[in-house]
């Protein structure tokens, strides 16, 4: 049993790390999507094991289900064929890429990672069962929910405002 | 050794997706690319919040509603994007960062 989950964490393990090289390696578009798509799986199946099944629902409905789904619209709107295929990377951009992600790392990896001795809590409240998550949403961070709608119909709002009217229109 | 209760595995795990995510802002070329570079260092946040979640945080509920909080961000933050991309290509009839020059003197 526990051979088996571990197995299938490294299935999960697998999933984020290839789909994420896919989202940041692929030249046509469409498979970056793809690739992001394959990544969020992998976390959102990453999210069963850190004791969070609602989670795991939440990041397929949102990441998997709606931002990928409004990626590939404006890939659909914003884009003639021939540029959804990007052109050939530049050399420059590639390795100055490499050296921001790759000291980046580093950094973190050695300063932080390798020199912290993490301590847990003394003692936990509460549990990870789904009523807690939604006692304390609406009790004690119920400011910060109320703000994060306010922000998302202000998104909306300027959504619809910005890209109202056709690709003919503005282009004179 | 369990690598699943283990928090390192999830730290490096983030680690990678921010670490990816910084070399495709880079080295994509389009406005979309970037975006979906920036989908992934926002998703290692979430994966660090949740881990630290787990094994650290006193209340664990905490992290849970805070990976929910970067969830609804991030979907604000897409469509807002897309739409300002939107706007972009209908102005400059480019999809190319560096074909948007307005301001460059």
């Amino acid at each position: 049993m526990n051979l088996m989950m571990e197995v299938l964490f490294f299935g999960f393990v697998v999933l984020t790390m290839t789909g994420a090289l896919l989202a940041v390696r692929a030249k046509i578009l469409m498979h970056g999507v793809l690739g992001l798509a394959v990544s969020l799986l992998g976390v959102a199946g990453l999210y069963l094991y850190l004791g969070s099944p609602f989670l795991t629902l939440m990041q397929v409905l949102i990441y998997v289900g709606a931002i990928c789904v409004v990626l590939v619209f404006g890939i659909m709107v914003g884009y003639t064929p021939n540029e959804v295929a990007e052109k050939v990377p530049m050399g420059r951009n590639a390795l100055l890429g490499l050296l921001a992600s790759g000291s980046a790392a580093f950094f973190l990896m050695v300063m932080v990672l390798g020199r912290t001795h993490w301590v847990p809590a003394a003692h936990r409240v509460g549990d990870f069962s789904i009523e807690h998550v939604g006692e304390s949403l609406l009790l004690t961070w119920c400011l910060a929910f109320e703000m994060i709608s306010v922000v998302l119909l202000i998104a909306i709002v300027g959504a619809i405002i910005l890209a109202r009217g056709g690709r003919e229109e503005g282009s004179q | 050794m369990m690598f699943h209760a283990n928090l390192n595995t999830y730290l490096m795990l983030a680690l990678f997706l921010l670490m990816t995510g910084i070399y495709g802002m880079i080295r994509h070329k389009t406005f979309i690319g970037m975006l979906i570079s920036t989908e992934l260092v926002l998703n290692g946040a979430g994966l660090n919040f949740m881990a630290f979640n787990k094994f650290l945080a006193p209340d664990p509920a905490v992290g849970q509603i805070f990976t929910l909080f970067i969830m609804g961000i991030a979907a604000a933050e897409a469509a807002i994007a897309i739409s300002f991309i939107l706007a972009v290509y209908r102005k400059f009839s480019t999809g190319d960062p560096q074909g948007v020059t307005d301001l460059k003197g």
